[in-house]
């Protein structure tokens, strides 16, 4: 098993990618895979994350076989 | 049952209104509700002083859908009200299309009101949805809401 990790709208285009993958044993938060595939960019003030489709914080623990997502602030409706 | 529905392609917010109350007797037995409102959200043709051509809307599948229901479920927890939808448009959108349908129904129309109001703001602040307009010779990503 591993972390997935999906990137969405203006981040999916600065990361360059819409989805990576990380081994679950190099991170226990949020935080910690922003850290392992931000490539050294700072997480953005107004970020907001989920894990498997839910809102969390950045300090939300991360477990094997999670879908973790980053995005920009939302702008439906 | 509250229902959340995407549509691909254009949809007509009145006749899913229309179709949607008529199964509100089979679910909730006759004469229950006495107030309908509903908010229909649509594309301008001009943003932030721009003329917009065009937009795309992405959203977060699974994410978006369980967004929306929870929304939907809050509602109806929070306000009197017998029932609720929200529906919305994803993908490539023109000026005049429909983007957005709420509508609540509740035995009064206070309950109704608020609920709907509370239907559209917190589906802008919550649901995952992005807006990327297409100017003349460019597109950009929309950053915020404009203030209700």
């Amino acid at each position: 098993m591993a972390i997935k990790v999906l990137f969405f709208a203006s981040l999916r285009e600065s990361m360059g990618r819409a989805a990576d993958e990380l081994d679950a044993s190099d991170v226990e938060t949020v935080t910690d895979v922003w850290d392992a595939v931000a490539g050294g960019n700072a997480m953005p003030s107004n970020l907001l994350m989920a894990i498997n489709q839910d809102y969390v914080n950045a300090d939300a623990r991360v477990e094997d076989g999670d879908e973790v997502a980053f995005f920009p602030p939302v702008t439906g409706g | 049952m509250p229902i959340v529905t995407l549509f691909e392609k254009p949809f007509d917010p009145y006749a899913e209104l229309g179709a949607y109350e008529a199964t509100l007797i089979e679910q909730h037995g006759e004469g229950q509700y006495g107030a309908t409102t509903s908010f229909v959200g649509s594309m301008r043709d001009f943003n932030e002083g721009d003329n917009v051509s065009a937009m795309f809307l992405e959203h977060y599948p699974g994410m978006t859908e369980k967004a929306l229901g929870k929304i939907c479920e809050q509602a109806m927890k929070d306000f009197p009200i017998i029932d609720c939808v929200a529906l919305h448009r994803v993908g490539e959108i023109k000026p005049n299309d429909s983007i957005v349908l709420v509508a609540a129904w509740s035995a009064h129309r206070a309950a109704a009101f608020d609920a709907c109001r509370f239907l559209i703001e917190k589906l802008k602040s919550d649901a995952p949805f992005w807006k990327k307009e297409s100017l003349n010779e460019t597109t950009r990503w929309v950053e915020k809401n404009t203030k209700g």
